[in-house]
């Protein structure tokens, strides 16, 4: 793990979701809004296809922030404005970088792209528990 | 649009959700986790955890059916086709595992109106069976006008 000081930049977090993602993650989740399942009824209500779940595009951004800690206990919190929509089979890069370090705790801040456009802007994440 | 505040401050029944194992690995292959903690009951037991450990937000999964209870309500009048999710925040204490159970009570912690679209705030709090709170959530939900 390299050193989590201010401005170090995290290597992305590059995943290209495949079709099938939105079904499996409405399985996990839950959440089985139509908007994110079926082609024809997301084109009805304006989208360009089925779109993903914004708490899927959360959880990557959580997982690249859990994998640079070095595990899930040193997550403390995240806080995520929903910008743009994504869709599967298109890469999504998560962007990282150290804003603050005071001890062991370390605040990052994060994006969720998709070809340029925000799907999630200005994520701010804690960690705790960070060795120096 | 004249928007309906009555909701605001209201606390819901809260809802208890037992977290297992095949859910714990569904959800976690379904957002890509490679750490085997997540994954492989035995590696969870390697690493010093009583069993598998809930990826972070997992947290969805377990407050779903309280959640769902709140956006639902009557009292609170959301226009669900006109709905965005408009931010979400998580705090987080202690860590998750399979064989846990995780009570979760929401409250509408906000709702007011700007450049005419309705602002839902609801507010989260998941406790384990020990009473420890597992999870503080903020659920910013938009509700666009219909034109």
């Amino acid at each position: 793990m390299s050193a989590l000081e201010p401005g170090t930049e995290l290597a992305p977090l590059c995943v290209t979701p495949e079709r099938e993602v939105t079904a499996r993650y409405a399985a996990a989740s839950g959440d089985f809004n139509p908007i994110h399942l079926d082609d024809e009824f997301a084109r009805s209500v304006g989208l360009p296809g089925r779109i993903l779940h914004g708490l899927y595009t959360m959880a990557l951004l959580a997982r690249a922030q859990t994998e640079a800690a070095g595990g899930p206990e040193h997550l403390r919190r995240i806080a995520v404005q929903f910008r743009g929509i994504a869709v599967p089979e298109q890469e999504i890069v998560i962007s990282s970088v150290v804003r603050e370090r005071d001890g062991n705790r370390v605040v990052i801040a994060a994006t969720a792209t998709q070809q340029g456009r925000a799907v999630i802007r200005a994520a701010i994440v804690e960690l705790d528990g960070i060795d120096a | 649009m004249a928007l309906d505040t009555q909701a605001l401050g209201r606390a819901f029944e809260p809802h208890t959700y037992a977290v297992g194992r095949e859910q714990i690995r569904e959800y976690a292959l379904a957002v890509g986790e490679t750490n085997p903690i997540h994954i492989d009951s035995d590696a969870a037991r390697a690493a010093g955890h009583p069993d598998l450990v809930a990826p972070p937000m997992f947290a969805v999964v377990y407050c779903c059916a309280a959640i769902e209870q709140a956006l639902r309500d009557p009292a609170v009048g959301i226009d669900f086709a006109m709905l965005v999710h408009g931010g979400q925040e998580f705090e987080w204490g202690p860590l998750v595992f399979a064989g846990d159970e995780i009570t979760t009570q929401v409250t509408v912690a906000d709702i007011h109106e700007r450049v005419g679209m309705g602002f839902y705030a609801f507010a989260s709090r998941s406790h384990n069976q020990r009473g420890e709170q597992v999870c503080s959530g903020t659920w910013t939900q938009i509700v666009r006008p219909r034109t």
